[in-house]
């Protein structure tokens, strides 16, 4: 019995000690699978999660470029960046958005317009992208939120530099805004250069500079926690800031034009000839940039889209008028250069103009006619018949080609976005867009700047300051220089696109012309002459709708918006010409009359302004 | 024959002569390396908490509590221990009934019982009652076990095991299984019926893989390709990799680890403190750890082989490698070797009851190894 279970406990034994050194091995050999796999990690692999440890706490963040600020040729500042408290939300970070609003509104008030703008730049920004309900927050709002913060995920004040165009609506059109970045901009735009912007130039100015106003990112190396918290810079690079722009704009020639419109809409540009800069750039009426780089409210932004002024229009460089009798001048010169008629030629205006076999009466606006006329007098009194038999005699190619060459029908290549061409009619485009030859009697309307013809207002004040300077053609430019963020500055370049050059005598004859209207006793501009300086212009009406044959037009009996636009281009001083300008005055009757004064008043100021300075300079 | 059997334990028990630890049943290698790696732990709980001291100070006191049921667990002789065994048993499966049955939720699993006293976790209990009970069970009779006793001995491994699962507290279902399967192991079943159970158990995988809760299946998943979810369950890996990983061999030195310091690893300093000591002490440093650990689970096997009936084998031998289990499930889980169960690293991660189980673990394997009788039973 003993034996048995000595027997069997040796041999329990033994078989246990067997189990104990199997289960001993497969220990070991399971750690030193273990420190294999911990080799693999650590030896083997150790660079790759150095790498993958590195990007983990170190990020990269963007340091925005303060953007670059807009001055006026005298230093007035024309953009600014204010800095301002926003309430922001990220609407991926927030669970309920409805309920955050709803709740935030109880906080700080939120108005109904503010709620629809916020739906609506939600629709059109980037992912987890912060939008701004409120703005311009109040330094008790701000505390208020604060205090609340804790219960809205995602909604957070940002203080941040906003843009701010204290002018107002004197220089929408010119300056344009900036607005925050949309989808389609986000296509086009250098993501990683605005990896810390929300805002871009949405027009004029602030559009065509954007790449020098904006400047350039700069990166912070950060070391950030699991949540996303920065806890120190490692490294630091900072943005290049964006350039400063000083415009050849004159801030007080601005206002003065704005102000001589008065009621009326329209559109004053206003060039120095000597560089080709644009002194002022006025479209009526405007609205104010600011609402917009805070994001307009839907309610605000259809009131101005439906508004029958059209605010939204840059008429200056977008709006195409016939420029009616403002282009005779120019025919006048096309008539000398092609040798077809003498400044002193005569021919007779019985008040209409009639093809040879055609009953059509091309009328004058002088319905007894003008009698006996010659170039000078029919620039003076603006003879309609004269310039039918001379825009006959030229034919439409040398009119096309002429005056071409004053820029008429090409985009003046402004340094502005979105500038129209106006239109150059002629036999080809007539058959490329109307699949239809070119008429005979088109050719005579085009004499008078009606038909086909358009031209948008600088268009014709860039014209205006190549006849001044005879044929010395300057790309116009609004921009003078550019003051990068050292300091140092840069002068936009002057682009010069000369005319073929014409008999001197054909110039001076036609300026004679033209300081006739103004001088001459029956001059269609008489009534802005100057006893300080002496002014070259020509009047112009556009017609806005037709009137039949044989029916009068009766200014009184047409509504005020059927009435035709009165133009005015003009050039000062007469010697030595400093400013062209252009006035369009929607509506506004006859040129004469209620253009030409604005132009004087903003020559005006333009020259005793200078002469004051020279005075000054010299003292 | 006798005598010489006594004269042979005596020979082989040199801790035997030391007065003082042989009258508190202590052995010193396995109550030093225990020492030195709740010191570690501390250590490296000091890193990966932050600098918590309110963490520190309340693992020191459980390690305290875990350390005085050691001592009085070793001063029960190994008969009384088995003697009771049947007894915890039955009353650690009723426990387990009345979680399922009326337990609290924590973290989404029933695990817990609220004695009005204390929070309990009966299932906590089974990594020590079910070695016992298979040892009580098995040493019965002669070994190796006759087919009858090894299905009953599987049953009794398998109610415990399936309660706990069904909680569900995978990890712990797991630790327990292993327990029994240990015990089964080591009481000498045949080789052939290890190999059929294996193939049986991977013919069962996809029976498991239907029973699974969704989040299981997504650990397994996950597992599989932790890639595939980075920012959800697979960065916990990732994560725990790049903590290793960036360690290297020398590591990036103590509170100076980017990825526990930066909070980009998560349970750091629970169940993946593991990766935290690779990132800070390097290749070296956990070359270090696991030589420690090692030394502990050979002492635990010496016991066993030492002990001097069926019971104080069986159970010494599981609970030792039950403690390599724990070690090597958790290492293997942080190393991106195994898919994510919730196993600490034994007695370095933060946290109660498993701490206080092992300890007491190694009470009884002091108890067993310091109570000699002369004779085998």
């Amino acid at each position: 019995m003993l034996q048995t279970s000595i027997k069997d406990y040796l041999h329990e034994s033994q078989l246990f000690l067997g189990r104990v050194v199997v289960s001993g091995t497969l220990v070991i050999l399971v750690l030193v699978a273990l420190v294999g796999r911990l080799f693999y990690l650590q030896v083997e692999n150790h660079d790759h999660f150095t790498t993958l440890s590195q990007d983990n706490r170190v990020k990269l963040e963007p340091l925005p470029p303060t953007r670059g600020l807009i001055y006026d040729r005298h230093g007035a500042i024309l953009a600014q960046n204010l800095p301002a408290y926003s309430l922001e939300i990220i609407p991926e970070k927030s669970s309920n958005l409805d309920s955050t609003i709803q709740q935030l509104s109880e906080i700080i008030t939120i108005s109904e317009d503010e709620i629809s703008r916020f739906h609506r730049l939600r629709k059109q920004r980037r992912r987890f992208d912060s939008i701004p309900i409120r703005v311009r927050l109040k330094d008790e709002e701000v505390a208020r939120i604060a205090v609340n913060r804790h219960r809205f995920p995602g909604v957070d004040v940002k203080a941040a530099l906003l843009r701010d165009y204290p002018q107002h609506m004197k220089t929408t059109h010119l300056l344009g805004y900036v607005g925050r970045i949309n989808e389609q901009e986000l296509q086009v735009i250098d993501t990683s250069n605005y990896s810390g912007t929300s805002f871009i130039g949405k027009n004029g100015v602030e559009k065509s500079y954007e790449s020098l106003l904006h400047g350039k990112v700069g990166l912070q190396q950060v070391e950030v926690n699991a949540k996303g918290r920065v806890l120190r810079v490692l490294e630091n690079q900072p943005p290049r800031q964006g350039e400063n722009l000083h415009l050849f704009l004159d801030m007080e020639l601005q206002s003065t034009a704005l102000e001589a419109l008065g009621e009326y809409n329209g559109a004053v540009a206003a060039i120095d000839i000597q560089t080709g800069g644009v002194l002022t750039l006025v479209s009526k009426p405007g609205y104010d940039p600011n609402l917009f780089v805070e994001g307009i409210s839907t309610k605000a932004y259809e009131a101005l889209e439906n508004s029958l002024d059209n605010p939204l229009f840059n008429r200056a460089i977008r709006g195409q008028y016939p420029p009616g009798s403002t282009v005779k001048p120019f025919i006048g010169l096309a008539g000398l250069a092609y040798d077809v008629v003498g400044y002193h030629q005569e021919t007779y205006c019985p008040g209409y103009y009639q093809l040879p076999g055609k009953d059509h009466k091309y009328r004058d606006w002088k319905k007894w006619g003008h009698g006996k006329v010659d170039l000078e007098r029919a620039i003076v009194e603006s003879c309609d018949v004269y310039y039918y038999g001379l825009a006959r005699t030229l034919g439409i190619d040398r009119l096309y080609e002429f005056l071409s060459g004053f820029g008429f029908g090409q985009p003046t290549r402004v340094d502005l976005d979105g500038e129209l061409s106006g239109l150059m009619p002629s036999r080809h485009w007539k058959q490329q867009k109307r699949r239809e030859p070119w008429y005979p009697g088109e050719t005579l309307i085009v004499g008078i700047g009606q038909g086909y013809f358009l031209a948008t207002p600088l268009q014709l004040a860039s014209a205006t300051a190549t006849l001044a300077n005879q044929g010395h053609r300057i790309r116009p430019r609004v921009v003078k220089t550019i003051e990068q963020s050292d300091g140092s500055l840069r002068e936009s370049p002057m682009i010069v696109d000369d005319l073929q050059p014409l008999n001197p005598d054909h110039w001076s004859q036609i300026i004679n012309a033209m300081s006739q209207v103004v001088e001459g006793t029956r001059g269609t501009a008489r009534s802005i002459r100057s006893s300080e300086y002496r002014i070259a212009g020509k009047t112009g009406t556009a017609q806005v709708f037709s009137i039949k044959q044989d029916e009068e037009y009766d200014e009184e009996l047409i509504s005020k918006r059927k009435r035709d636009h009165a133009l005015f281009i003009a050039f000062a001083p007469v010697v030595n010409p400093r400013i062209a300008i252009a006035v369009i005055v929607e509506n506004g009757g006859h040129g004469g009359s209620v253009a030409a004064p604005i132009a004087r008043k903003v020559m005006d100021r333009y020259l005793s302004e200078d002469s004051r300075k020279v005075v000054s300079d010299e003292g | 024959m006798r005598v010489k059997a006594h004269l042979t334990f005596h020979e082989s028990q040199p801790a035997q002569a030391s007065g003082l630890l042989a009258w508190l049943h202590i052995d010193l290698p396995l109550l030093t390396g225990l020492l030195l790696l709740s010191g570690v732990g501390l250590l490296i709980l000091y890193s990966a908490g932050d600098r918590e001291m309110v963490l520190l100070q309340k693992q020191l006191f459980r390690l305290g509590f875990g350390f005085v049921a050691m001592f009085a667990l070793a001063q029960i002789h190994p008969a009384n221990i088995r003697r009771w065994s049947p007894l915890l048993y039955s009353v650690g499966i009723v426990m387990l009934l009345s979680v399922i049955l009326f337990g609290e939720t924590g973290k989404g699993a029933q695990r817990w019982l609220d004695l009005g006293f204390l929070r309990f976790q009966p299932s906590e209990m089974f990594k020590l009652t079910l070695p016992m009970l298979i040892a009580w069970y098995l040493a019965e009779h002669r070994l190796p076990p006759n087919p009858t006793r090894l299905i009953m001995a599987g049953l009794f491994t398998l109610v415990p095991v399936l309660l706990i699962a069904k909680q569900p507290d995978l990890g712990t279902a797991l630790l327990v299984g292993t327990g029994g399967a240990f015990a089964l192991f080591l009481a000498g079943i045949s080789w052939r019926l290890i190999t059929s159970i294996g193939l049986v158990m991977a013919a069962l995988g996809p029976v498991a893989w239907y029973f699974m809760h969704e989040y299981q299946r997504q650990r397994v998943l996950t597992f599989l390709n932790p890639e595939s979810d980075p920012l959800g369950t697979g960065y916990h890996i990732i994560q725990s990799k790049i903590a290793i990983g960036s360690g290297g061999i020398n590591g990036k030195g103590w509170l100076n680890g980017t990825q526990s310091h930066l909070e980009f690893l998560p349970e750091r300093h629970t169940d993946f403190i593991f990766a935290v000591i690779s990132e800070e002490f390097g290749l070296v440093g956990i070359l270090a750890l696991l030589s420690l650990y090692l030394f502990i689970i050979l002492r635990g096997l010496y016991i066993a082989t030492q002990a001097q009936d069926t019971f104080g084998r069986i159970l010494a031998g599981s609970l030792s490698l039950v403690f390599f289990v724990y070690l090597f499930v958790n290492a293997g889980m942080v190393t991106g070797l195994l898919p994510v169960v919730g196993v600490p690293l034994p007695l370095i991660s933060y946290g109660g009851t498993s701490l206080v189980t092992i300890l007491a673990s190694f009470g009884m394997l002091m108890s067993i190894h310091t109570h000699k009788k002369l004779l085998p039973t």
